[in-house]
């Protein structure tokens, strides 16, 4: 049996810290190979180990049967790695805009002109042989059954396709052994579902391909074999027949993690939190004839692809001053007409929110963490008298919230921007939860969160909604949705296309509505 | 323990490494110009704190630059960058020296209170105009504060020679202020004018500290200069504390003329500031925006600025301009920090081989 990669105690140590100790992995030729792992347990460190942006300490990695790299001959960047066969496809995708598909794929490996090959003049002067190209890639998206239009600019297309493009890249430069993070993090359903054939068939034809994710359902839906990763170090690895999703996350955490919570029965509804009333946006109408209604003791859950409004919305709920003047409809705030309210009176009323973006909009990150904690109670007493801001009373909450919270570190003058997501998290939900919200607005609650937080954030959005909180739950994760929600809206472009209560809707049915199918 | 944990020792030491370096650096060249460095740095240090005067006059400099220090820092703290101290201070300075001359009769004691509150007044405002436009009309305060100086200056010229003059003298300067307006200076520094400038600067950097760490305005300035759109989202409104942080800006920037005009000149003269606004963005930045840091900044620079004033009498072969020199060395020094961090690491690493 060859193996594609295999790495031997491979070490990485970043300011003391080891991201990854004694790493060992084998990765067999032609198969998908899963690396799972909360976030910070050292997955994506190896993958750019293999992948040329760091250098292990120590520790040996072999490529198809050859040393690759190590410490008498380090290899320096990723273009040493995409020369042996290895490619990446980032989170974030490395694609210009507004060039075409088939310049980016081109981008630097450009074929030159036959007529143009002698010339004296340097080669980057030379012209581009674009139709040889397009040949060629004709060939590889038919081999792999992956089409593709060829003239469009690349920001015209959906993030499936750019997707899609970023693999071709990596075909077309005759990459072998492919490397994915977190491929499905912004696709949809059926995206993702269309990914996965594609990825079994590169692995039918010979590629070996090796995905980071923590979604654990695609990881036993696609994968060959699983690496569990946690805390820098291996801690099992699986194949894919002899493992399910609880094993894993169990695996993963280091206990045992209830992953579907569902919520207790409802309980009897109190009045409105939250109305809109023929709510439209804008004249692009970002916003589109929006009625819908969050009661006290509901969950609504508001499902869709992101980009199609929800962060329109979330923006005009908190910050309704800025949208008078293209504003049509009405918005009711806990029973008061939004649009003569500012934040702070919103905020102050007794709306608790979890920004969609921590780091942009939740946190102060060059700072101690107790400052964000502060940030919003900071005019309420016992955090400030007479305009005077009270230490003691900040440190004795922050105590406070690190005990009923479980924070780590367990002190409130670490850095902000040095803490997991997680506990970034749990720090916004203490704040929000400090006085129990009336309506709580919860967007992509548990983005970018490892599983033990998640299990911690849902349950404090059930104990909200069981206390008489009306909560608006707006994600892009489908399972979140469908776990918790009491009702499930779906947006699509601006527009309410879809709603379902608890236990109509599947994954599938949402799905396509998410991507815009009117009917089924 | 808190204390410790908060002030960490590297974040002392790593400016004090850098002063030094910076002033080697400089002396250094005085050995290219043919003197010897360690008897340059003998009269520098000589000169600057030798006497009851030569640190009194070490002090006068200083003040003016921990004013406009903290003027640069507390705009920073709100994110925000103020290039426009040195109009600030000339419309403060300008200011107590109008009133000055124009309510000659008001009683003692309330007359420089007076003075002080316009020279601040005027500041403030010449602050808050690049405030409000940059939080209304969303232009940059950079360009606005930096043009605004230009302004000031045309305009202080303009209303020192054509409304308030000194007829009596040919320099561009104010009729003389009344006798009440003068702040008495301390007796200890002999010739040297040491006013109630300096206790009332050291009285506006503890209150520069008290209101940004300890009161909720002061949160909130800090909240909008670190984020501020989290900022926002906590219902704090981001352009009233853009305007209100560059009007206080200016207003400790005006505070310059109470030193100047109050307690040394008794008069307004044009030009009579040699850049405080812009060495204040340097005591700042040295200073790392925390008043203390400020405080110990502006002493350095006022004794550079004391120090190289005896060079021109008692060495052949270098000018007081040595002390641009020593100034712009201790400046690239300390902005240059990462590389501390680097030979920092080094250490660590090595440590941690051997180890």
């Amino acid at each position: 049996m060859s193996f594609a990669v295999e790495f031997k105690a491979l070490t990485k140590t970043f300011n003391g810290v080891a991201a990854n100790a004694g790493i060992s992995l084998k990765v067999k030729k032609g198969s998908i190979h899963a690396i799972v792992g909360e976030n910070g347990a050292g997955k994506s460190t190896a993958m750019k180990m293999l992948y040329g942006t760091y250098q292990p300490d120590s520790g040996e990695i072999w490529v198809d049967g050859k040393l690759w790299g190590g410490r008498s001959k380090p290899w320096s960047s990723p273009s040493d790695a995409i020369h042996c066969g290895i490619g990446m496809v980032h989170q974030h995708f490395m694609l210009a805009g507004t060039h075409t598909v088939l310049d980016n794929i081109l981008l630097g490996v450009e074929p030159i002109r036959k007529e143009w090959k002698y010339l004296p003049i340097p080669n980057f002067l030379k012209g581009i042989d674009r139709t040889r190209a397009a040949k060629r890639l004709k060939e590889i998206s038919q081999q792999y059954g992956m089409a593709v239009d060829l003239k469009p600019s690349v920001e015209t297309l959906s993030v499936g396709l750019q997707q899609r493009i970023e693999i071709l890249k990596l075909l077309y430069r005759e990459a072998s052994i492919l490397i994915l993070d977190e491929p499905t993090a912004v696709l949809t359903p059926q995206e993702t579902s269309e990914l996965f054939l594609h990825l079994r068939k590169l692995r039918d034809e010979g590629k070996t391909i090796l995905i980071i994710t923590h979604k654990l359902k695609e990881v036993t839906s696609l994968a060959d074999r699983v690496t569990v990763f946690r805390g820098g170090r291996v801690v099992g690895e699986r194949e894919i027949q002899e493992t399910n999703e609880e094993d894993l996350a169990t695996l993963m955490v280091g206990r045992k993690v209830n992953l579907h919570r569902e919520p207790p029965p409802l309980p009897a509804l109190r009045k409105p939190v939250l109305t809109l009333k023929n709510v439209s946006l804008g004249t692009v109408r970002k916003l589109r004839n929006l009625n819908l209604q969050v009661r006290g003791g509901e969950i609504v859950g508001i499902s869709g692809v992101e980009g199609n409004g929800q962060s329109e919305l979330l923006d005009l709920l908190i910050h309704p001053q800025h949208y008078s003047k293209i504003l049509s409809g009405e918005i009711e705030i806990l029973g008061r007409p939004s649009n003569a309210l500012t934040t702070r009176e919103i905020k102050s009323s007794g709306v608790g929110v979890i920004p969609e973006d921590r780091h942009k909009e939740g946190l102060l990150l060059d700072r101690p963490v107790r400052e964000s904690f502060l940030l919003g109670l900071h005019r309420n007493a016992p955090f400030s008298r007479r305009g005077i801001v009270s230490e003691e009373a900040i440190d004795k909450n922050a105590k406070k919230a690190i005990r009923e919270y479980d924070i780590r570190p367990a002190h409130a003058y670490a850095r902000c921007g040095a803490l997991s997501g997680g506990n970034q998290q749990k720090w916004i939900i203490a704040r929000e939860f400090h006085q129990t919200p009336e309506l709580l607005i919860a967007a992509q609650p548990t983005r970018g969160v490892d599983v033990g937080a998640i299990e911690f954030i849902h349950q404090k959005i059930i104990d909200a909604r069981m206390a008489g909180s009306g909560v608006l739950l707006v994600s892009s994760e489908l399972d979140e949705i469908l776990d918790l929600s009491d009702r499930i809206l779906v947006f699509y472009e601006g527009e309410i296309v879809g709603e379902f209560n608890r236990g109509e809707a599947s994954e599938k049915v949402l799905g396509l509505r998410m991507g815009g199918a009117a009917d089924l | 323990m808190r204390l410790l944990r908060r002030v960490q020792i590297g974040q002392v030491l790593k400016p004090v490494f850098s002063v030094a370096l910076g002033l080697t650096l400089g002396l250094l060249v005085t050995k290219i110009a043919g003197e010897d460095p360690w008897h340059v740095f003998k009269i520098l240090v000589n000169s600057a704190f030798g006497s009851r005067y030569d640190l009194g006059m070490t002090l006068v400099y200083a003040t003016p630059l921990i004013f406009t220090g903290l003027s640069v820092a507390f705009a920073f703290h709100a994110g925000l960058f103020n290039i426009g101290a040195e109009g600030q201070l000339a419309m403060g300075a300008f200011a107590a020296a109008a009133i000055g001359y124009r309510l000659q009769n008001l009683p003692p004691y309330i007359a420089p209170l007076v003075a002080t509150l316009g020279a601040a007044l005027a500041g403030g405002i010449w602050g808050g105009i690049p405030g409000w436009l940059r939080a209304k009309r969303g232009s940059h305060e950079v360009i606005n504060t930096i043009m605004l100086n230009f302004v000031a200056a045309g305009c202080c010229g303009w209303a020192t020679i054509y409304l308030i003059p000194n007829l009596d003298s040919q320099n561009p300067e104010t009729g003389a202020v009344g006798a009440n307006f003068m702040i008495p200076h301390f007796a200890f520094f002999g010739e040297a004018p040491v006013s109630f400038a300096l206790p009332l600067a050291l009285l506006v950097a503890f209150g520069f500290w008290f209101f940004l760490w300890r009161t909720v305005t002061g949160f909130e300035v800090r909240a909008v200069g670190q984020n501020e759109s989290a900022a926002r989202a906590a219902g704090i409104d981001a352009s009233k504390v853009r305007i209100l942080s560059l009007f206080v800006a200016g207003a400790l920037a005006g505070l310059v003329g109470v030193g100047e005009v109050l307690g040394t000149a008794g008069r307004f003269k044009l030009g009579f500031s040699p850049g405080y606004g812009f060495i204040g963005i340097a005591v700042a930045l040295l200073g790392r925006n925390r008043p203390i840091g400020i405080v110990l900044a502006a002493l350095l620079f006022g004794a550079l600025h004391k120090g190289t004033s005896d060079l021109d009498l008692e060495t052949e072969n270098v000018t007081r301009d040595i002390s641009l020199i020593l100034q712009a060395a201790v400046i690239l020094c300390v902005s240059s920090e990462g590389v501390w961090d680097l030979f920092l690491k080094r250490g660590r690493k090595k440590e941690a081989k051997n180890g």
